[in-house]
């Protein structure tokens, strides 16, 4: 396919590191959009602060870049102006489950049509390796310099609980399976996460002696297990693993549409019609 | 809401005011979070907004609230939220936000008692400081302040239209009396409101620049998903096509336009009103509910042989400084009363260069300046030696 017609490529070069994964995420969102069939006119990308939410930078969408944590804040106002338009969010472990845990839960919880990619590597990367929500027990920060001493969030779970429609996770070390799940995720009438783990060599790696970037993604490779395999593992093993798969998909009433009733019981005038998409052939 | 269309004389409160007024300008979204005594703000348009296919929504928090707003103003939408001084802490930072991506909406902050949660249920004026200066950096900002119910509703109206002119947030500075007070209203007829649109892009897409600098210093915005322009937002400095930049030359060149596009305009923005300042020897700087108070008690003191004016800001920010200071050439003293301990006064004894003498009178207790402590102070300034007026 053809990714230059999707990005600003005076843009670039992209501010992120060598072996970093945020490049594959954000091919990743290119496929699944082209696939689909969107016009660029059509799709709004929302992003917070941090590494990942300098992505709606480079994609020629409506791109709105905001405070930390807010994303899924614009994009709820975006989302309830124009249900029409197709609303991504691209943030952060930090950036939505610290800072923006309030409004990641209610978005899941309200189920608005948005689409949310976050991009989990575990640490906060721009400002420089300190712990997030994401880091694991025991791993190292610059902020939690003998490991982290805080039970981490699992976000697929988080997402799941709070009443997202559809909730997959996948990693960097499988890139066209990672497109496949942003593809439905895209199409999904409701809150959708795809949660996407991806390694940040230059704070997390060097602080965990995690190797580079090829490493570190072989080493998400590795440790990729599906949920019914996760199930069988002892504890010891299961603390490395990374979850992969769909863990929700689900149908159910979505925001706009429910508020386009509210509408129209009040006797007001039609609001644009929600996007209709479909499911993936 | 009864039909905004009706222009026979009605009673309402300040808060439903406000909310006649937004919908009379064009409001199509709003989105808020409970808290007294804003709250009959966002009641009114919840029912409201959906008969006129506006979109109501109440969010999470009080900072969601913010962002959901400039969010919907991106697409065209005339958008507000309302709050009451802890929630408007909390939204000064998506209000940075707006005032640095120059995104069009109305935030509304009825005053209460503070600090901190204060006084849920009791006017104050303690936050015209923070109107000015609460978000972080050195940003441009429009506050207005009506005095009564009627002035609400035509505050509101002008607070959206000089958001549409001048591409900026607008803050609206209710107070607890301004919001719960009842009083009787003969609402403009539908069609006779003055309404003021952004102004739109005047280039084809592939030229368009969002961040445009332009002779009157506002640039033209065109609305995300429309007419096939794309263009990128950000809260971070950013050059004229709207992306990030580190040149000094670009940064310095926004920071400055930012402030342009307000003080350029200064005199379309400024409005103030004088009552009796002509011969005035004592003038009183008041605003809000207590410009009522102080209306009574200059009158009271005219009767009394004094020779009392009164000087009423509109728009509070950007401070009327220029009319402040002529008034400071004529009158021997200015009182500002105001339900905080001076704010304000310090403004104006800035703005009157020492010319005349201030006299700063604050209450914060919660209950409202009545006319016969502005009048003893009128009394005293108008009967004392010119350099020993104190309060």
């Amino acid at each position: 396919m053809d990714y230059d017609k999707y990005l600003r490529l005076d843009k670039f070069p992209l501010i992120w590191c060598p072996g970093c994964g945020d490049g594959i995420v954000l091919k990743a969102i290119l496929r699944a959009v082209d696939r689909i069939g969107l016009d660029r006119n059509e799709v709004c990308m929302v992003s917070g602060i941090g590494c990942s939410s300098r992505t709606s930078g480079y994609v020629d969408f409506n791109t709105l870049h905001t405070t930390h944590g807010r994303a899924l804040t614009f994009a709820t106002g975006v989302k309830m102006a124009r249900p029409d338009l197709t609303v991504i969010v691209a943030t952060g472990d930090g950036d939505a489950t610290a800072i923006g845990g309030n409004h990641f839960i209610h978005a899941a919880r309200r189920n608005i049509d948005i689409t949310v990619i976050l991009y989990n590597n575990c640490i906060y990367g721009m400002t420089g390796g300190q712990g997030s929500p994401a880091t694991p027990v025991g791993k190292r920060t610059a902020t939690a310099p003998l490991g982290s001493i805080e039970p981490s969030f699992d976000i697929a779970a988080l997402a799941a609980g709070a009443g997202a429609s559809f909730v997959a996770r996948e990693t960097v070390a499988k890139p066209l399976l990672l497109d496949k799940l942003i593809e439905r995720a895209i199409r999904k009438k409701g809150f959708s996460l795809v949660e996407a783990m991806t390694p940040c060599p230059t704070t997390y790696g060097r602080l965990n002696k995690a190797g580079d970037g090829m490493a570190m993604t072989k080493f998400l490779k590795d440790h990729s297990v599906s949920a019914a395999k996760a199930e069988t593992l002892s504890p010891e093993e299961r603390t490395d693993a990374v979850v992969t798969g769909v863990f929700v998909d689900v149908d159910k009433p979505e925001y706009t549409e429910e508020y386009a009733r509210v509408v129209e019981q009040f006797g007001g005038p039609a609001r644009p019609a929600h996007r209709q998409l479909g499911q993936s052939a | 809401m009864r039909d905004a269309a009706a222009n026979a004389v009605r009673i309402m409160s300040g808060n439903e005011a406000c909310a006649e007024g937004a919908l009379a300008a064009g409001l199509r979204f709003y989105a808020g979070y409970p808290i007294t005594p804003s709250s009959e703000i966002a009641e009114e348009l919840a029912v409201a907004l959906p008969k006129v296919g506006g979109v109501f929504i109440q969010m999470e928090d009080e900072i969601s609230a913010m962002g959901a707003v400039v969010g919907a103003s991106l697409t065209g939408l005339k958008a507000m939220t309302a709050t009451s001084g802890p929630g408007f802490s909390l939204k000064q930072e998506n209000l940075g936000f707006a005032c640095m991506a120059e995104v069009p909406c109305l935030v509304v902050n009825v005053q209460r008692g503070g600090p901190s949660t204060g006084l849920p249920t009791m006017p104050a004026q303690g936050d015209v400081m923070q109107a000015r200066w609460g978000t972080h950096g050195d940003h441009p900002i429009i506050a207005l302040v009506p005095n009564s119910v009627a002035e609400t509703f035509a505050l509101t109206v002008r607070a959206l239209n000089l958001a549409e002119t001048y591409r900026t947030p607008v803050i609206l500075l209710l107070d607890e009396i301004i919001g719960h007070v009842n009083e009787k209203v003969q609402l403009p007829a539908q069609g006779t409101v003055e309404i003021v649109d952004r102004k739109p892009a005047d280039v084809p897409p592939a030229e368009y620049r969002p961040y445009r600098h332009t002779p009157d210093s506002v640039p033209p915005m065109a609305a995300f998903g429309r007419d096939g322009y794309r263009f990128h937002v950000t809260g971070l400095s950013h050059d004229e096509t709207g992306f990030p930049t580190n040149d000094p030359q670009q940064i310095d060149r926004l920071n400055r336009r930012l402030h342009a596009k307000i003080e350029q305009h200064r005199d379309a923005i400024v409005e103030v009103e004088q009552n009796d300042c002509a011969d005035a020897e004592v003038a009183v700087f008041a605003y809000g509910s207590v410009a009522r108070s102080a209306r009574r008690a200059v009158e009271e003191a005219r009767r009394m042989g004094i020779r009392a004016g009164l000087i009423r800001p509109r728009t509070l920010w950007p401070f009327p400084e220029r009319e402040v200071q002529e008034l400071a050439e004529r009158v021997r003293t200015i009182v500002v009363p105001e339900m905080n301990l001076g704010q304000m006064a310090h403004e104006v004894e800035w703005a009157v260069r020492a010319k005349c003498g201030v006299v700063p009178f604050g209450r914060v207790d919660g209950q409202p300046i009545r006319p016969v402590q502005i009048l003893s102070l009128i009394e005293r300034a108008a009967h004392a030696p010119r350099e020993k007026v104190t309060a």
